[in-house]
């Protein structure tokens, strides 16, 4: 992460004076955009920035569903399965994905490619169902709007 | 459109979300009149009087939480919009994110001042990307347009935003709780008192507006009170944005007057159900208001009284309408998975009873059920009422026993022919 520390710097800036632990989310973030997960070295490297407790860091990190400690597959598809998604047929979509993919919900694919996650609500509830990939939302998807968005991946 | 509209007032083009526009639309304008030409307690006297109410479910009075924050304190106090939008069916402050982010803005600086706030943040979900990307691009844009920094318009207040990013956790849309994941923390919930307008952001007096609420405060400080009080009805002025889905024929976000006909929204505006249904239930804002079935919903009026009165609530404004032949029982199971999803896990009673009727749901749905089990789910939801830190264990309860108390028959059914009564197209099984 070190060499995320002058985007750091400027991230502070724009924090009042003595808001270092508000940043442990926004550091975070950036650090898993960077490396795809948040790793130990990560987490030493956070500590020492910004001074604030280890146990913060990992607790945030496991309540977060957003932030993960291990690598996943290059696409993330998370289908949004709460009440409008699914009186709208995500879990139509979901069985079709699983046959597809011959995974399921919080798995990746044998060849490292696609992890599938499910979500609560995405608020894409009037453009239901929503399928996101890789924090891109596919709005409105249908069955074969699903193939062609599995078929565009590499 | 349902009534006359405050926020819904321009066409969305491809370009209407940018400062050009917004200012060839009057933007800013008010910014200047505020610093110009008014005190700080000007203005929190202008939001209270005109009945401004919060419009991200708790319906509290803006202009009361105002006044707790003293201006002489010699504190700093902070302001936080609310934009953790996540309460299920809800998606009405996307629109304004995506639309009208300078309105928030502008509403945020004329905030800022009458609560003399140096720093300002917007709490946004972790998920909304688009939302997230419009923000920050008009945050820039006012920044170098000179809205915020120092010497804001040639005036000595000055102000700093910042666009913080959530990051999957359905309970910082609670106050407490965003503030506590604003600090970098968990998103845990706080006891009360001490308020928030109290002892807040670092145990410093804080406001946290939802983001509509905010948005109204620039027309309210533009036009007075009197103007805003001529939206909606004498108890229950201005309109609320509704995020409506589900069976519904026109999905979508509507600015609706209070006082508009429930029933006239559902079938002329948004074009009534999908395949001619009826309206079986009606969630009117957020799952975690009670339902109404499709006969309760004619006669009401869209604003807090006539909700209130037919016993639910304008929530969120994320309403639901949900088409005859739709099994509740797995309606419900959704819901109850969700919850027990999002405990934080802090209070006993919602850490184990969400995960309680959770497992009960899942059973009934799995052809096990017993005749128990609608008793058991009801107890559960009172023991959670009122005792735990925030209103989510509460709300999971008020979900439960409120389709409980219009669609029992269809639990028992389900439990005694271990099948579901109904063919609908929620294709809801045993979740994992």
């Amino acid at each position: 992460m070190k060499h995320l520390i002058p985007e750091f710097d400027k991230l502070k800036a724009r924090f009042p004076a003595g808001f270092e632990s508000s940043l442990v989310l926004p550091c975070v973030r950036r650090i898993q955009e960077d490396r795809g997960y948040i790793d130990d070295s990560d987490i030493d490297g956070l500590v020492q920035y910004l001074k604030v407790p280890r146990i913060q860091i990992e607790e945030v990190l496991s309540y977060y569903t957003q932030f993960r400690r291990k690598p996943i597959g290059r696409w993330h598809l998370e289908t949004c399965r709460n009440v409008s998604c699914s009186m709208c047929g995500a879990e139509r979509l979901m069985a079709h994905l699983k046959g597809k993919l011959g995974i399921k919900p919080g798995e990746t694919t044998p060849d490292g490619r696609i992890t599938w996650t499910t979500a609560e609500c995405l608020g894409s509830c009037g453009t239901a169902p929503v399928i996101v990939v890789n924090d891109k939302y596919h709005e409105s998807m249908s069955v074969e709007k699903l193939d062609a968005l599995l078929g565009g991946l590499d | 459109m349902p009534g006359k509209p405050l926020l819904m007032t321009f066409p969305v083009t491809a370009t209407s979300h940018t400062l050009a526009d917004y200012r060839a639309r009057g933007g800013y304008a008010t910014l200047a009149k505020a610093l110009s030409s008014m005190q700080p307690g000007d203005i929190t006297k202008e939001v209270s009087n005109a009945g401004l109410l919060g419009h991200g479910g708790a319906a509290f009075s803006a202009g009361r939480k105002w006044s707790v924050v003293n201006l002489n304190d010699g504190q700093p106090h902070y302001l936080c919009a609310n934009a953790d939008e996540g309460e299920p069916g809800t998606f009405k402050d996307r629109w304004i994110l995506e639309n009208a982010p300078h309105l928030l803005l502008e509403s945020m600086l004329i905030s800022s001042y009458a609560l003399q706030v140096r720093n300002a943040f917007v709490y946004i979900r972790g998920e909304f990307d688009v939302p997230y990307q419009r923000l920050a691009a008009a945050i820039e844009e006012a920044y170098d347009a000179g809205y915020f920094g120092e010497r804001i318009l040639g005036s000595d207040f000055a102000c700093d935003i910042v666009a913080y990013r959530g990051a999957g956790s359905y309970v910082c849309g609670e106050a407490s709780g965003l503030l506590s994941s604003l600090e970098g923390k968990r998103g845990y919930p706080r006891n009360r008192p001490p308020r928030l307008t109290v002892q807040g952001l670092y145990k410093r007096p804080t406001v946290v507006n939802n983001v509509e609420t905010l948005s109204n405060v620039a027309g309210i400080v533009a036009n007075g009170a009197a103007w805003y009080k001529s939206f909606g009805t004498a108890k229950c002025p201005g309109t609320q944005l509704v995020s409506i889905s589900g069976h519904i024929c026109r999905p979508g976000v509507y600015e609706v007057e209070y006082g508009y006909p429930l029933a006239k929204f559902l079938y002329e505006d948004c074009g009534g159900m999908v395949d001619g249904r009826k309206v079986k239930a009606l969630i009117p804002g957020g799952i975690s208001t009670k339902v109404l079935t499709g006969a309760e919903v004619e006669g009401v009026t869209f604003d807090h009284q006539s909700l209130n009165a037919a016993g639910s609530s304008v929530g969120s404004g994320g309403m639901v309408a949900i088409g005859e032949g739709t099994c509740m029982v797995r309606l419900l199971q959704v819901m109850l998975r969700f919850y027990h999803h999002e405990s934080c896990g802090q209070c006993t009673p919602c850490r184990e009873g969400t995960g309680w009727m959770h497992r009960i749901i899942d059973r009934i749905v799995g052809g096990e059920g017993r005749v128990e089990d609608l008793d058991r789910l009801i107890d559960i939801s009172r023991w959670n009422d009122g005792n735990t830190i925030c209103g989510m264990g509460d709300a999971a309860g008020y979900a439960t026993i409120g389709i409980l108390a219009k669609f029992r028959d269809e639990f028992e059914y389900f439990i005694a022919n271990k099948r579901s009564r109904f063919d609908g197209n929620l294709e809801c099984r045993r979740s994992s």
